[in-house]
């Protein structure tokens, strides 16, 4: 018995997001076992060490915890304020049926009732008349199980499963005894009391939903948003969009953000290898290969910002900004015509701020890739050296100004390697105004970057190699 | 067999109130996870910022149990053979030295050099057996006869290899030695893994332990801590310099300070002889708190603000 509300607290915990394995239920239900149910408190102690296991975890199981477990007292609260109103009229009731003879209405009822249910309404019915919350509470939550209530995912469902739920309290006898008795006293507190009943469920359901779904339905939202493409995001779904590159930038940064290093198999490391096996007198059991260090990828990023492009950009740039302790160094600059380095505004202001305020200094218009180009080779050539990789981020199209491939070409030759970020598709590339195939020969990457999965390949692509 | 201290571990409120005789206020997820780490025989992983007691969790457990406290410092590079064992290669060398001519006239009286080899079967595995060992802190902990606390301190700096060759530890209490078989503990040991969240920890790593996240406490736990760890201050400085630091905490600092530099702060002042604070003093001894040159100026304007709203909040309501 007592593992029953634990599943349930599991699926829902599950819903909100939280891993729960097989192996940690079982450790979870184990230490429940030692603690006991008795202290709330102590509850949501032990289950939060054995359950989650990251402070947002940590978080978000208290949430759960207690949006569970308060609709445990569901039945108790309502035990507890509802007859205390009630009362007086619970009471009258009963002795008015004996007083005024309705007695024999009723005794025919149940002899009715016994037949086919049709005038007592059955048990639904008496717990309704006697306000029998705590009997109400349990006969819900029987039902809900009944019914498979935590199956439930999407919010449409909820009238579904509050049809459901009630027909299995019986709600076709209640109707069927108000239906017979429409003008009666008992019959319109029979009503008043259906009315409240289905209320009930409804919210009880709705919590159910908030409790069991939450996590599906953000999950599958968020799949959803990786794969749309960056410049169609609705403004209501940035915020969202935000967090994701976050999260995705953190994991990026946390699996490359430690100073690496790579056997090159075939180079032995004589030294460490004899010192290895000094123990065998020098005779070389385990060898030791020579290692390189993998840097961290040291980046000048030129982002167009016109309007064709912002949207990515803004995308880019977040997701760079998040990544600061997996890159040794980080250079940022926008342009449209004219380049105007960003990095500044990027690192004082929070990034909401800071985008409009990229948008603001190197304004909006119509992109000239020559003269960007230009400004870069005049002023900032400096910055390029044999570990640096510059990544570009823009369509090509320069509204047949001059594309000057030819800076593009010495920025190759000083970088380690040119990446060209293009959020257009593939086919697109040359044709009006794109100046795509003058700029791609001297790329080590051209990669097509219109979605957050596309971005995070690239970037990932970019960390494990050591840029 | 019967442990002594496995009595100790009777209840939440027994452990809350024996690591309090050992000096460790303990919020109430602490002593569950104490609790339940000797109960369910799991691993507990610490994780919390740094100087809110983590390792200090450990010495405490230990000196309430009466236990001997095993530590192992985590770092990039560790391997099995400085964590787990190591054969005593110089001594291995020196023994065959020295029974080289025993072993000529062992086998001399052999005709053929199977029948020597067979013979020296016989006596292979003498190099490689408890003699040679040198056992590092994981075996030792496993061995202690009567229990131990073992004490993994910020497991996040090792590599992740590192972490794949805990598991074993963590899930069984057992390591795997290849030339000697498994070492299984006799008497598990309470483990305590910290980590300062410098990388995720492996999900495996995860699974098998009890995750306890310390955070910086509330005024009144810290106003605890500063009485037990610093009984001579005063009642009034003790209020007063612990609503400071909560003061302190809600600003935007490179790096706030946390309880071990509350108790630094708290014991500097003992020393100066102070009863209250005052601006001048505080100023003088801001540096004991805050470890950023520019943290300190971004506070030191600030100071007599805080130091009026931390009076007024010391002000004793109970």
């Amino acid at each position: 018995m007592t593992e029953g509300p634990l599943l349930d607290f599991f699926r829902a915990a599950r819903g909100a997001g939280l891993r729960i394995s097989p192996a940690e239920s079982i450790d979870a239900t184990r230490a429940v076992q030692v603690v006991g149910f008795a202290d709330r408190a102590r509850l949501k102690d032990t289950l939060s060490l054995v359950l989650a296991k990251t402070a947002e975890e940590k978080q978000a199981f208290a949430e759960v915890f207690d949006l569970f477990f308060r609709r445990g007292d569901y039945g108790a609260a309502g035990a507890g304020d509802a007859p205390a109103a009630d009362r007086p009229e619970a009471a009258q009731p009963g002795e008015g049926q004996g007083g005024e003879g309705q007695g024999g209405e009723g005794q025919g009822g149940g002899g009715g009732g016994e037949g086919g249910g049709a005038g007592s309404g059955g048990d639904l019915a008496r717990m309704l008349l006697a306000n029998d919350q705590a009997a109400l509470a349990a006969a819900v939550e029987r039902a809900a199980q009944e019914a498979g209530l935590g199956n439930i995912a999407l919010f449409t469902q909820v009238n579904l499963f509050t049809r459901r739920i009630l027909e299995r309290m019986g709600l076709q006898a209640l109707d069927r005894a108000i239906a017979a008795a429409p003008e009666s006293e008992r019959g319109q507190r029979l009503r008043a009391g259906r009315e409240r009943l289905r209320e009930q469920v409804r919210g009880f359901v709705e919590q159910a939903l908030q409790l069991y779904a939450r996590g599906e339905t953000e999950a599958f939202r968020e799949r959803l948003l990786r794969q749309t493409r960056l410049a169609a995001i609705e403004r209501r779904d940035q915020e969202r969009m935000r967090r994701l590159v976050r999260a995705m930038a953190r994991r990026l940064a946390t699996q490359y953000g430690r100073n690496r290093k790579r056997d090159r198999r075939g180079v032995l490391d004589v030294r460490r290898t004899l010192r290895r096996n000094m123990g065998w007198e020098g005779i070389p059991f385990h060898v030791i290969w020579k290692q390189e260090r993998i840097e961290k990828p040291k980046l000048v990023v030129l982002c167009d910002v016109s309007g064709s492009v912002a949207a990515v950009a803004q995308f880019l740039l977040l997701f760079l900004y998040s990544l600061n302790e997996a890159l040794a160094g980080l250079h940022a600059f926008a342009f449209c015509g004219n380049l105007v380095e960003v990095s500044d505004i990027l690192e004082s202001q929070p990034i909401e701020a800071a985008i409009p305020a990229v948008m603001e200094r190197a304004g909006y218009g119509s992109s000239n890739y020559g003269m960007a180009l230009g400004d870069f080779a005049r002023e900032h050539l400096a910055l390029l050296d044999s570990h640096t990789t510059v990544v570009i981020l823009g369509d090509g199209r320069g509204n047949r100004t001059e594309p000057r491939a030819d800076i593009l070409a010495t920025m190759a030759e000083r970088a380690k390697q040119v990446v060209w970020l293009n959020p257009e598709y593939r086919t697109l590339w040359g044709t009006g105004d794109s100046d795509m195939p003058r700029y791609a020969p001297h790329c080590r990457v051209v990669a097509m970057c219109s979605t957050l999965d596309q971005l995070e390949r690239v970037i990932g692509d970019l960390l494990r190699d050591g840029g | 067999m019967s442990i002594a201290w496995h009595g100790l571990l009777g209840s939440i409120e027994a452990t809350e109130a024996g690591l309090q005789s050992a000096g460790y206020i303990a919020s109430r997820p602490i002593s569950t996870a104490v609790y339940l780490a000797h109960h369910l025989r799991k691993p507990i992983l610490v994780e919390g910022p740094a100087g809110v007691g983590k390792t200090e969790l450990a010495k405490a457990v230990s000196a309430w149990l009466g236990l001997s406290l095993i530590r192992m410092q985590c770092y990039e590079g560790l391997d099995e053979s400085k964590a787990l064992y190591e054969w005593k290669y110089g001594k291995q060398l020196l023994y065959t030295q020295i029974l080289k001519d025993r072993m000529g006239s062992a086998l001399g009286e052999e005709p053929g050099l199977e029948a020597a080899m067979r013979r020296l079967h016989g006596v292979s595995d003498l190099f490689f057996s408890e003699e040679f060992l040198e056992p590092r802190p994981l075996l030792r902990a496993l061995r202690e006869p009567g229990g131990a606390v073992l004490l993994i301190d910020e497991v996040d700096k090792a590599d992740q290899e590192f972490e794949a060759f805990l598991l074993e530890l963590l899930s069984d209490y057992q390591v795997s030695i290849p030339e000697i078989g498994t070492v299984q503990a006799e008497v598990a040991p309470i483990v305590l893994l910290t980590s300062n969240s410098m990388r995720d920890l492996g999900d495996a790593l995860k699974r098998r332990c009890l995750h306890l996240h310390i955070g910086l406490p509330d005024a009144r736990l810290e106003a605890r801590i500063i009485a037990g760890r610093v009984p001579d201050a005063a009642e009034d400085l003790r209020r007063q310099l612990v609503a400071f630091v909560q003061q302190l905490r809600t600003l935007d600092l490179k790096k706030l300070p946390s309880v071990s530099e509350t108790i630094d702060w708290a014991r500097v002042l003992v020393l100066l002889h102070a009863s209250q604070l005052d601006h001048a003093l505080v100023r003088e001894t801001l540096n004991v708190l805050l470890k950023f040159e520019s943290d300190i100026e971004a506070v030191e304007p600030q100071i007599a603000e805080l130091l009026l709203r931390a009076k007024r909040e010391a002000v004793p309501v109970r």
